[in-house]
């Protein structure tokens, strides 16, 4: 479907002749200030997205530990699980549980928002911090039971 | 169309420096859009030096000093000088404000003022509204009854029903709001924007209107109500300190509440 804008896109100039207009500038960060509410949403999209590769992930580990030793012995799984506890391995499991942790914070935010809470700006302010920090606490606990259990 | 960069014609270039007079103590520097139709040109950012000593404390009176004793080509809207009208809304230090209401003062190291963001550019500092104003126009902003009204006085409301409408009547439409939205930005073809859905929801709030069902009906609409994606950015830069992200919290719950 067109843009319906498009049609203003198109001017006069002082001539009656017809020109093309710009855009104003618009981009995050440059033309428009980063700010609690934008950042907060822009990182909920981006957590969002990572969620779903990490699904993947998960999807090929239980995979190939389900195919078990039926066809090449635990040849894949170990390929899988020593790719995993490998240091590459292991920075995308900490990126995908932040996002995790992150998402589910700042999922709960919307949530309060959807009930009608938390829309005046201290509140927001507060409650934005307040995701940033809880991020930051459960991903760092995550890991430090996880290395303890390890 | 999630769009990250401008289109090549409107791609910013260096433009011309207005140097402060000789001997000014309290120099500001203002970085201005410009884009004249008639050049042909890409839009360019311009410099202009102002004596701060000899300039009013608002951004509005920077940029009226500059029209009047450096460049008196420089376009902008601007009418009352006191936030009432909405005229004067641009993009100051990266937000969306009235110039009017924003001290220069506020504002650390260069003060950069560009158009309302994501919107066509009719000249300079001025963007062409048609599509907001269009955009209100289908949100029917006035009373609709079946009733009608006392044939020897107004119709009434108690103080709890005229107190619905405090944070929603005091809407200047500037499009601050709007256009500082990124599903605005991207979506502005088909979704209503914050400032329209304040406007909606200040009469579905309206204990007059008796629209409301038909109301909810219109924005019952995977675009024009649901690309809200409560950013907030539209409340935090209100001018007027209104909340259309609880405006249209508020239009969803009400969407929701009635499907029983």
């Amino acid at each position: 479907m067109k843009d319906v804008r498009e049609a203003l896109m198109i001017g006069r100039n002082s001539e009656g002749d017809l020109v093309r207009r710009p855009v104003s500038p618009f981009m995050l960060g440059s033309a428009y200030r980063f700010q609690m509410s934008s950042a907060t949403s822009i990182l909920h999209r981006i957590s969002g997205s990572a969620l779903g590769v990490g699904s993947l992930l998960l999807t090929l580990w239980l995979v190939s530990a389900a195919m078990g030793d039926a066809a090449m012995g635990d040849a894949a799984f170990s390929v899988v699980q020593a790719f995993l506890a490998s240091w590459i391995g292991l920075l995308v499991l900490f990126g995908f549980t932040a996002a995790l942790f992150y998402h589910f914070c700042n999922g709960i935010r919307h949530l309060a928002w959807d009930v009608g809470r938390g829309f005046d700006l201290p509140a927001m302010q507060r409650s934005g911090r307040l995701v940033f920090v809880a991020t930051v606490i459960l991903t760092v606990a995550f890991w430090a039971i996880a290395f303890m259990v390890w | 169309m999630v769009e990250f960069a401008l289109p090549a014609n409107s791609k910013i270039g260096k433009g011309a420096t207005h140097k402060a007079q000789a001997g000014a103590k309290r120099v500001k520097t203002f970085k201005i859009y410009r884009w004249n139709p008639d050049d042909g040109n890409n839009p360019v950012m311009d410099t202009y030096e102002i004596d701060l000593d000899k300039c009013g404390p608002m951004v509005l009176d920077a940029i009226i000093k500059i029209k009047n004793e450096i460049d008196g080509s420089l376009t902008f809207r601007r009418s009352c000088r006191e936030g009432i009208c909405g005229s004067c809304a641009m993009n100051i230090d990266g937000t969306n404000t009235l110039a009017c209401l924003k001290p220069i003062a506020d504002v650390k190291g260069e003060v950069a003022i560009t158009p309302l963001p994501h919107m066509p550019v009719v000249k300079d500092l001025v963007p062409d509204l048609s599509q907001p104003y269009a955009q209100l126009r289908s949100i029917e902003p006035w009373i609709q009854s079946d009733t009608p009204a006392p044939p020897d006085a107004e119709r009434l409301q108690s103080k709890e029903e005229r107190a619905e409408l405090d944070g929603l009547w005091e809407c200047i439409l500037c499009f601050c709001c709007s256009t500082s939205c990124p599903s605005y930005w991207w979506n502005g073809d088909r979704y209503l924007g914050p400032a329209v859905l304040l406007q909606a929801y200040r009469w579905i709030a309206d204990s007059r209107d008796e629209a409301t069902g038909k109301r909810l009906d219109a924005l019952e609409d995977p675009f024009k109500l649901y690309r809200c994606h409560t950013i907030m950015n539209c409340t935090q830069t209100c001018p007027k300190g209104l909340n259309p992200a609880k405006a249209i919290g508020k239009i969803k719950q009400l969407i929701f509440e009635r499907q029983g």
